[in-house]
């Protein structure tokens, strides 16, 4: 089973530019999460804090217990070894062909011998559907080649925590419904830990467990995906409808006053479910879309009952239209120990979070939404 | 959130003019520099990227070594050989620029092309693998940057700094010989005999220790800038262009400093 990832009060700034601050999360073990967020909000900057690579100032990290934003370096080095990472351009070594970038950690962490080696590199590679380019270097081939092999290395280890940024971006629509399905159907298969980063909302609906949102240096918010795609909160409202009415501007935060007229006007074309299709996968309304399932023949995520027990547990602190939502997706004996009072009220169960509310203050246009505390 | 903690925007300034910031600087390059020294011993030591490195380090430099050994040989030459002329002391010629070519002209025009073409080749290679995200795999992958790419960097181009001294040395000896005895009609007997009256070989073995030391620091300034390199094909760029400068500044400081000790530990021929 996959390792949590538990996120306090983290802050982090390079000089006095302040990238985000306080962000607390936990990424629930086995499940698949997405991190949402307009571009520069730091989600790059968040992946790296994760494994260590850049230290904030000030919060937690806590990972199989140790706190790697304090712990010494070589138990970093030995927490390191639960995470596969595949970084933003796939970071594969430039002077090693495919084959010798894949094999590198088992060249360097295992005692496999040469035939084992080769076996498991070929295996991945077909996996991400990169037979036959084991003799490439990563210039002679394409962005997204470049990002699969990146995705092959990081996987070559099975690792607990799987951290992909941005794994879709550049490649095409088909590749990316392949890729999405590769990561549910790995998802099943190891069990481990996902945070996925990412713009396509498409992925965002349907592939995660939980979905998160960045936005003005702060963590908007975080929960269950019926959370989110259910939320009124008008930034995630607008990200995940991909329109340009709403908080989040081109460059600058926009005012209040022009806000409130663009959303007026929305609701006048009637609202998001008349929008049209947006960008990037985004559809209007905020429909909860089935999640993706693994490819027939592979074992049931073993993710998928933790989680239901998890928010089973918490399904008197959300939304109606939440609850409602997530309630669809219950099985039946989980429903009735929920609806009988069975489980104890545990609000910090983990895997949520809603920003404090003057943290977002600015940002709320729309009236607050119903039922929230 | 309390107002000190509110985000604030960039500022043009922000540290540049602050009076720590050198002291930070060269504290943190010192430090880098003690964990190249911790990471030396670790095993297993990576041979294969130490032959290549010195391979690459020795094809950037000794071609334009020898260009520039020639002439700097030659230039020796000709300034003693009429000094020594003016002052009547013809006879020392070839002791004087044996001299002058052993013990400062072959470490400088090493430090010159160590920290020029090698140092800035260094950091370019390491300053491109950061930015592509090269080096973060690599520690995510559990494999210490340090000990993998920057220890046999640093190693090779000492060594190769070591042989290029040498070939200073001995080109610079030559071509010193070629315009004393050539051009300038002095002759070999003469030349020959006052090599060995004044010069001792405690001066080669000074030359080859400044020439260790410099390819040490060229190497680690050029790992560091390379590997803190940061904001794109610009931040490279101008990690090049600061290593080059740096490495200068540190190696004439260093070659004062050596020469000075040299000349306590190390009493002159015949005084
Ligand atoms: N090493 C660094 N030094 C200084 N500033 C940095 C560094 N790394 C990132 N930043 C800054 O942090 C901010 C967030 O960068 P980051 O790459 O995390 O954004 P992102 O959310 O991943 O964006 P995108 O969606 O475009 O990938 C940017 O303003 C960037 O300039
Ligand atoms: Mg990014």
């Amino acid at each position: 089973m996959g390792v949590a990832v538990q996120v306090e009060g983290l802050s982090k700034s390079f000089g006095s530019q302040n990238i985000w601050s306080d962000v607390t999360l936990t990424l629930p073990p086995g499940e698949i999460s997405v991190l949402l967020g307009p571009s520069g909000t730091g989600k790059s900057v968040f992946l790296k804090s994760l494994v260590g690579l850049l230290k904030p100032e000030r919060g937690s990290i806590v990972i199989s217990d140790t706190d790697i934003v304090r712990c010494g370096e070589s138990r970093l080095y030995e927490v390191r070894k639960l995470f596969g990472v595949l970084f933003q351009d796939g970071a594969l070594f430039g002077s090693m062909d495919l084959f010798d970038n894949i094999a590198f950690p088992l060249r360097e962490h295992t005692r496999k011998g040469e035939s084992e080696i080769r076996r498991i590199v070929l295996e991945k590679m077909e996996m991400v559907g990169l037979q036959g380019a084991e003799g490439k270097l990563p210039g002679e081939i394409s962005g997204g080649m470049r990002k699969r092999a990146g995705l092959a290395r990081a996987l070559v280890l099975d690792p607990e925590i799987v951290l992909f940024d941005e794994p879709d971006s550049g490649l095409d629509p088909v590749r990316v419904a392949y890729l999405n399905q590769l990561i549910v159907d790995l998802n099943a298969q190891i069990d481990a830990t996902f945070l996925i980063v990412t713009h396509d909302i498409g992925t965002a609906r349907t592939v995660p467990d939980n979905l998160g949102l960045l936005f003005r240096r702060h963590l908007a918010m975080f929960g269950p995906r019926e959370q989110l795609l259910t939320s009124q909160e008008p930034v995630v409202r607008q990200f995940l409808n991909g329109r340009r009415e709403g908080p989040i501007g081109m460059s600058e935060e926009k005012d209040v006053a022009q806000v409130e007229a663009e959303m007026a006007a929305l609701e006048a074309r009637g609202g998001d479910q008349h929008n049209g299709v947006g960008p990037k996968g985004a559809t209007g309304g905020d429909a909860v879309p089935p999640q993706l399932p693994p490819s027939p023949g592979l074992p049931e995520r073993q993710a998928v009952r933790r989680r239901q027990e998890r928010v089973a547990r918490m399904l008197h602190t959300y939304d109606p239209a939440t609850a409602d939502a997530i309630r669809a997706t219950l099985p039946a004996d989980l429903l009735t120990q929920a609806d009988a009072g069975v489980f104890e009220p545990t609000p910090v169960a983990g895997g949520r979070h809603w920003a404090a509310d003057d943290e977002v203050g600015e940002a709320r246009v729309l009236p607050a939404p119903r039922g929230r505390r | 959130m309390s107002a000190p903690e509110e985000p604030q925007a960039p500022g043009l300034l922000d540290g540049r003019y602050s009076p720590t910031r050198p002291l930070r600087a060269s504290g943190n390059l010192f430090a880098f520099a003690l964990d190249v020294a911790r990471s030396l011993p670790k095993r297993p030591f990576q041979l294969r990227e130490f032959v290549q490195q010195t391979w690459f380090v020795a094809s950037v430099t000794i071609l334009p070594t020898a260009l520039v050994a020639i002439p700097f040989g030659a230039v020796i030459a000709l300034q003693l050989g009429s000094l020594t002329r003016q002052l009547g002391a013809q006879s020392f010629t070839g002791s004087a620029s044996v001299l002058a070519v052993l013990r400062e002209a072959s470490p400088i025009v090493t430090a010159l092309l160590i920290a020029g073409a090698g140092g800035s080749a260094i950091c370019a290679d390491l300053g491109a693998r950061k930015i592509r995200d090269e080096i973060d795999a690599m520690e995510v992958l559990g494999i210490s940057p340090i000990q993998r790419l920057v220890v046999p960097r640093v190693l090779a181009s000492m060594l190769v700094a070591v042989l290029l001294n040498g070939l200073v040395s001995v080109v610079g000896v030559v071509g010193g010989y070629f315009f004393n005895v050539v051009l300038q009609g002095g002759t070999p007997g003469a030349y020959l005999a006052s090599f060995s009256a004044l010069a001792q070989v405690e001066d080669f073995w000074s030359g080859e220790i400044k020439a260790l030391v410099f390819g040490l620091i060229a190497g680690i300034v050029a790992s560091y800038k390379g590997l803190t390199a940061g904001g794109g094909p610009k931040g490279v760029g101008d990690a090049v262009n600061q290593a080059v400068v740096i490495t200068f500044l540190l190696l004439f400081a260093v070659n004062f400093v050596l020469t000075a000790v040299y000349f306590q530990l190390v009493p002159p021929k015949g005084a």
